[in-house]
C-alpha cells in the first residue's frame, strides 16, 4: 500500500446525503476479477446527468470528495473504494460514514475524514465559489487546510501509523502467528467445521 | 457489573489485545461468494500465502447466477468468468464450494444456517453486508470488504475495533398479518439508516422471543440497513431445536448446549444505548423512498417533504419522490406495482414461501403484474416442491425460479426495467438497486402476496 502522509488537491462538492455503495458503483459493474478499471462505474447512474458535479469541467480533476452525511451505506463492496481510487480520489470528507465503507477505505489507503456538518457545508460553499481552492490534508498533523482555515480531525493512532507507513494488515497479523496457534489449541471441540462434508 | 452477549462473544474470541491497537479477533466461520472474493485470492497468490483454515471456510455461488436455465452455461461472459474464477480458486486452495445445480447452492446466508454451520457464540464473517443474518443464532456476524476477506483467508483473524452496544427492546405481541419484516422496517424508520453506526444491536423483548428462527433471521439480516454492522438475538430453545438434526450440528450436542446456554446478556449489564418499540401497535410496513429508513405503515399516505423539519431529510425526501415517481398525499395502497419479488437472504426461506403461498392459494395474481418466486437455496426449493408450494405459485400465475440473489440486486439477469415498480421482499430500495431506473418498495412476504393479487400495495387484510 502507498504511504499516505500529506495530500494537496482540489475538492469536489457532492451535495447529497445517504450516498450508498450501490450509487458509488452499481452491482452490474462488480463483475471484474481485478482491482482496477472500476472508475467507469463510479456514480454511473448520475453521470448520465450533465449537471452532475463530476461532469463539470471545473471539478474534473478534483481529488478530495466532499460528501453529505452517511456516505457509503449499504453493501460491503470494497469496489466502492476502488472505484473512487481508480477515478483519482485520495480523500473523502463527510460528517458521517457507514462502518464497513470506512473500514474498507482505511484498509486500502483512501483517507476518510469526519468533519462536523457545518464544516462540510463551509467547504462546499468555498469550493463552489472557487473550484480551484487548494485543499491540503495532513495526516501527520491531523488537519484539513484550505484558504485561511485549518480544521482538525480525529483518527486513531494505530490506523494513522499504518497509513503513514503504508503497511499491509496481513503482514502485521502474521507476526502474531504464535498467538493464533495457541488460541486455536484451546478452541472447543464442538465448534463446527465445514470439512469433512456431512450431509 | 455484568456484560452484554456481544461483549461475551467478543471476549471469547480475542487472540491478542494490546494498548492502542485493535483487538485481534478469531473468526469461526468464513463464508465466500463469487463477487467479493476474486481479488482476495489474487492477493494470496501474489504473496504465496495459503488459506489458513479451509475447514472453517465455505463458498457458494449466488449474486451473479441466473435463476433460469441453470443447467446451461451462464450466458453473460463476465458473470461466467467470475463464477468460474471462484470455482478455480476453491479448487486451488482446497475449499468446499456449492455450485449451481448442487442442493446446497443458494444465497450464502441461507446456506450457512441450513447446513448447521451457523451456531450460537460464533464469530462469522463474509464479504457481504447481510452477514448480520447469522446473528439470529446468537452469533457475532458481520460483513467485511475484500481486503478483510483476504485477511481472514490468510490468518483466520481480523483486527477490529470493539463496537458499542445497543439494545432494541420489542415488547408486546404482533397483530395477525404483521411479521418480523415489519418489525425491522419500523426499527429502521425509527432510528434511521445511520442510527446503528458503530454499534452491535441486540434485539430483545417478548415479541422477539416469540419469533421463529427464520423470522429472527429477517430481523438480524437488516441490521445493516439501520447502519449496524451486526445484530444478534440471544439463543434459546427455539434456536437449539432449529440446529438439532442439521448436517453440521454438533456431534456432542450436550457439550455445545451447555456452552450455548451461557450466551445471554447478564441482567445487570448496561448497553450504551437502548431503544424501545411496542409490538402491539405495529402494522404492515412499506417503504416509499430510496433508502430503507424511508418507510411508513401501509395505511399511510406518501409524505409531504415540506412537512419534514430537518433540511437534509427534506432534501432526501424530495429527491426520493422524484425518483420514485410519487406524489405527496397519495395513499400508499393506491400505488400500482409491476413486479412482485419474493426471495432474497431477507425473505427467501421456507417459512416465507409458506406464508406467501397461504395467501395465494387458489387465487390468481393481477394481470397487470408479474411475480417472481425465488427460493433462497436449492434445498429450500426442494422442500417447497415436496410441500406442493411450487404448484400454488404456478397456479396463481407466478414464476417459480431456481435459487440465487436474483432481483435483490441488479447484477444477474433478473432486473427491473427503467421506471418499473416492484414490491420486493428484499432489503434495499436504493436508486437502481434492482436494475437501472427501477423503483423498489420493500415489503413482507404477506404484503408481497396480497399485492400480487390486488395489483396495488396491499396486505392480506385487504383481500
Amino acid at each position: 500500500m502507498e504511504k499516505f502522509i500529506k495530500h494537496t488537491g482540489t475538492g469536489v462538492p457532492l451535495r447529497r446525503s445517504n450516498v450508498d455503495t450501490d450509487q458509488i458503483i452499481p452491482a452490474v459493474y462488480l463483475k471484474r476479477v481485478t482491482r482496477s478499471g472500476f472508475e467507469d462505474g463510479l456514480f454511473a447512474a448520475w453521470r448520465n446527468d450533465p449537471e452532475f458535479v463530476l461532469n463539470k469541467d471545473a471539478y474534473k480533476h478534483g481529488t478530495v470528495l466532499i460528501a453529505g452525511a452517511d456516505f457509503g451505506t449499504g453493501s460491503s463492496r470494497e469496489h466502492a473504494v476502488w472505484a473512487l481510487q481508480n477515478y483519482g480520489f485520495k480523500v473523502v470528507i463527510s460528517s458521517r460514514f457507514a462502518d464497513i465503507f470506512r473500514g474498507n477505505s482505511l484498509k486500502g489507503g483512501l483517507l476518510t475524514i469526519i468533519l462536523e456538518q457545518d464544516e462540510v457545508e463551509a467547504m462546499w460553499t468555498a469550493v463552489e465559489a472557487d473550484p480551484t481552492t487548494s485543499i491540503t490534508v495532513d495526516l501527520e498533523t491531523r488537519t484539513v487546510n484550505y484558504g485561511s482555515k485549518s480544521l482538525g480531525f480525529e483518527i486513531d493512532d494505530y490506523t494513522r501509523w499504518r497509513l503513514m507507513e503504508g503497511l499491509d494488515d496481513i503482514g502485521l497479523t502474521l507476526k502474531q502467528t504464535d498467538s493464533i496457534d495457541s488460541f486455536e489449541k484451546n478452541r472447543a471441540e464442538y465448534k463446527p467445521t465445514t470439512l469433512p462434508i456431512r450431509s | 457489573m455484568g456484560i452484554t452477549l456481544a461483549e461475551k462473544i467478543w471476549a471469547e474470541h480475542v487472540v491478542r489485545a494490546a494498548q492502542g491497537e485493535p483487538d485481534l479477533i478469531y473468526i469461526d466461520l468464513h463464508l465466500i461468494h463469487e463477487v467479493t472474493s476474486p481479488q482476495a485470492f489474487d492477493g494470496l497468490r501474489l504473496a504465496g500465502r495459503p488459506v489458513r483454515r479451509p475447514d472453517l471456510t465455505i463458498a457458494t455461488e449466488d449474486h451473479n447466477v441466473p435463476t433460469l436455465n441453470i443447467d446451461k452455461p451462464i450466458a453473460d461472459p463476465v458473470s461466467k468468468l467470475q463464477v468460474d474464477t471462484l470455482r478455480a480458486n476453491c479448487k486451488e486452495f482446497g475449499l468446499r464450494i456449492h455450485s449451481l445445480g448442487d442442493k446446497d447452492q443458494g444465497v450464502v446466508h441461507v446456506v450457512g444456517p441450513q447446513l448447521g454451520v451457523t451456531q450460537p457464540g460464533m464469530t462469522i464473517v463474509c464479504g457481504d453486508s447481510h452477514t448480520s443474518t447469522h446473528g439470529a443464532f446468537g452469533a457475532l456476524a458481520f460483513g467485511i470488504g475484500t481486503s478483510e476477506v483476504e485477511h481472514v483467508l490468510a490468518t483466520q483473524t481480523l483486527p477490529l475495533q470493539r463496537p458499542k452496544t445497543m439494545a432494541i427492546n420489542v415488547e408486546g405481541s404482533l397483530q395477525p398479518g404483521v411479521t418480523s419484516k415489519d418489525i425491522i422496517l419500523a426499527i429502521i424508520a425509527k432510528i434511521g439508516t445511520g442510527g446503528g453506526q458503530g454499534y452491535v444491536i441486540e434485539y430483545r423483548g417478548t415479541a422477539i422471543r416469540a419469533l421463529s428462527m427464520e423470522s429472527r433471521m429477517t430481523v438480524c439480516n437488516m441490521s445493516i440497513e439501520a447502519g449496524a454492522r451486526a445484530g444478534l438475538i440471544a439463543p434459546d430453545q427455539i434456536t437449539f431445536d432449529y440446529i438439532k438434526g442439521k448436517p453440521h450440528a454438533p456431534e456432542d450436542f450436550e457439550a455445545a448446549l451447555a456452552y450455548w446456554s451461557t450466551l445471554f446478556t447478564d441482567p445487570d449489564a448496561k448497553f450504551d444505548v437502548e431503544v424501545n418499540l411496542n409490538a402491539n401497535e405495529l402494522e404492515p410496513f412499506v417503504t416509499w423512498g430510496t433508502n430503507p429508513g424511508q418507510g411508513l405503515p401501509l395505511n399511510s399516505v406518501v409524505p409531504n417533504p415540506a412537512d419534514i423539519a430537518d433540511t437534509e431529510a427534506r432534501t432526501a425526501a424530495e429527491r426520493a419522490l422524484v425518483y420514485m415517481g410519487l406524489e405527496a398525499g397519495m395513499p400508499l395502497k393506491k400505488i400500482a406495482i409491476d413486479t412482485v419479488f419474493l426471495g432474497s437472504c431477507t425473505n427467501g426461506r421456507i417459512e416465507d414461501l409458506r406464508a406467501a403461498a397461504d395467501v395465494l392459494k387458489g387465487k390468481k395474481i393481477a394481470s397487470t403484474l408479474r411475480m417472481l418466486v425465488v427460493p433462497g437455496s436449492a434445498r429450500v426449493r426442494l422442500e417447497a416442491e415436496a410441500e406442493g408450494l411450487d404448484k400454488v405459485f404456478l397456479d396463481a400465475g407466478a414464476e417459480w425460479r431456481n435459487a440465487g440473489c436474483s432481483m435483490c440486486l441488479g447484477m444477474n439477469p433478473d432486473q427491473l426495467a427503467v421506471g418499473e415498480r416492484s414490491a420486493s421482499t428484499s432489503n434495499r430500495n436504493f436508486e437502481g438497486r434492482q436494475g437501472k431506473g427501477g423503483r423498489t418498495h420493500l415489503v413482507s412476504p404477506l404484503v408481497a402476496a396480497a399485492t400480487a393479487l390486488r395489483g396495488t400495495l396491499s396486505s392480506p387484510a385487504d383481500l
